[in-house]
């Protein structure tokens, strides 16, 4: 008998959303990587029955309140490293050219932000690490931001970090900071191979160690196995990171994936519960890719399978649908957005 | 006139790739009156795009030449 059979026979002995009931819902533990297996190879008539009990879970131990934050690129392009994913790699033939935003730029898409109601801006740049003149930017673009009278809670993702850049975030106020593991630790070396998931876990423990919140996801849809998600939730759950982005590939024209299919539906509402379950308490936000995955149907049924934030707007290099929309979308689902004053 | 996802005649060669769903994800990358790749900036609400020759467009005026 394969493992897969033998996981399917255990879990029909033993129903998986059953033990999840009592594991997650009732005692607040995540589920393990072989439980969280065991729900990505439940079949497709139990979705409704998954995507129902990862509501509960998120109501149960997070609440109702919905985290909306905008994200803007800093600097755009010209990356070194050879993440297989992204059009902003100066290593493929993308249509993507290098760009800086300017401070006004910068308070002007802050200012968007908060107007759409939105707790959280992160502002993020296409780089291995910080320089210096990035650091520098980036202070002196908080600094315009509260000078304008803007006190949106502000984040930064800026690559890999040292000890000595972390401490300087922290100064600026930056109160979270986004790196993603992208990927199952087995699985990422098919992806990057210009830095190691483990270079990307340092940084991640740093910040943490530093104060700062942890924001850390990935991206699904690219190449990895059922067995590599279900390993990727477990290592996110061990980080025990405030936020987890949840990504759906976006093939990009130029770069390795550009010829990947694009995450199917069913399959990401599968996975949005199965990381719920992972992570009961984890704010888990929708990030890019949806609208080509899930489309405006599939985004509701996530908010009602385990979603609890959600980027509006636009992305950094691929457009969103408008902000109101999603904003209209969570007043019709009668899930309030978390306030300012309750982010600080 | 070319194309602003991939840069190519818009009317020569096969273009259902720049007109699904993907490409409208997309802001345009390639100038339509010349196909120099441009400088694009998406924000959280729009995107502008400037070509060395033929000058900006944004997402509020996208046929525009600034």
């Amino acid at each position: 008998m394969t493992a897969a059979a033998e996981r399917t026979q255990h879990s029909s002995t033993e129903d998986v959303l059953a033990v999840a009931r009592e594991q997650v819902l009732d005692r607040g533990t995540g589920l393990s990587q072989e439980q969280v297996l065991a729900v990505l190879e439940l079949a497709d008539d139990r979705l409704e029955d998954l995507l129902a009990l990862a509501h509960e879970v998120r109501m149960r131990w997070c609440g109702p309140e919905v985290e909306v934050e905008g994200i803007i690129s800093l600097k755009t392009g010209g990356c070194p490293e050879d993440c297989h994913f992204c059009s902003q790699s100066g290593r493929f033939p993308t249509p993507v050219r290098s760009a800086w935003l300017d401070i006004p730029g910068l308070v002007e898409a802050a200012r968007q932000t908060a107007a759409t109601g939105a707790t959280e801006f992160c502002i993020v740049a296409a780089v291995r690490g910080p320089d210096a003149r990035l650091l520098s930017q980036v202070r002196d673009g908080v600094k315009a931001i509260r000078e304008s009278g803007n006190d949106i809670q502000i984040a930064c993702s800026l690559g890999m970090l040292t000890q000595e850049q972390v401490d300087e975030l922290v100064a600026m106020g930056v109160h979270r900071y986004n790196h993603n593991l992208e990927t199952a630790r087995s699985h990422f070396p098919n992806v990057v191979t210009t830095h190691s998931w483990e270079e990307r876990w340092d940084t991640l423990r740093m910040v943490r160690a530093a104060g700062m919140e942890v924001c850390s996801g990935g991206i699904l849809g690219m190449g990895e196995t059922t067995e590599q998600r279900a390993e990727f939730a477990a290592q996110l759950a061990e980080l025990e990171p405030d936020e987890v982005p949840m990504n759906f590939l976006i093939p990009q024209p130029g770069t390795p994936y550009e010829h990947y299919e694009p995450v199917e539906g069913r399959e990401a509402l599968k996975l949005v519960a199965a990381f719920r379950l992972a992570m009961p308490r984890t704010m888990l936000r929708f990030a890019g890719g949806r609208e080509l995955t899930l489309g405006d149907l599939g985004a509701e049924q996530g908010m009602l399978g385990g979603i609890n934030a959600i980027i509006v707007g636009n992305y950094l290099t691929n457009l969103g649908r408008p902000a109101q929309r999603d904003l209209d979308m969570l007043a019709d689902l009668k899930m309030p957005i978390k306030a300012l004053a309750d982010s600080l | 006139m070319y194309c602003v996802h991939c840069g190519r005649p818009d009317a020569e060669g096969d273009h259902s790739g720049c007109r699904g769903v993907r490409a409208a994800l997309e802001p345009p990358r390639f100038c339509a009156e010349c196909a120099r790749r441009m400088v694009v900036q998406v924000t959280p609400v729009g995107w502008s795009a400037r070509c060395s020759r033929h000058g900006e467009i944004t997402s509020a005026e996208p046929t525009s030449v600034v």
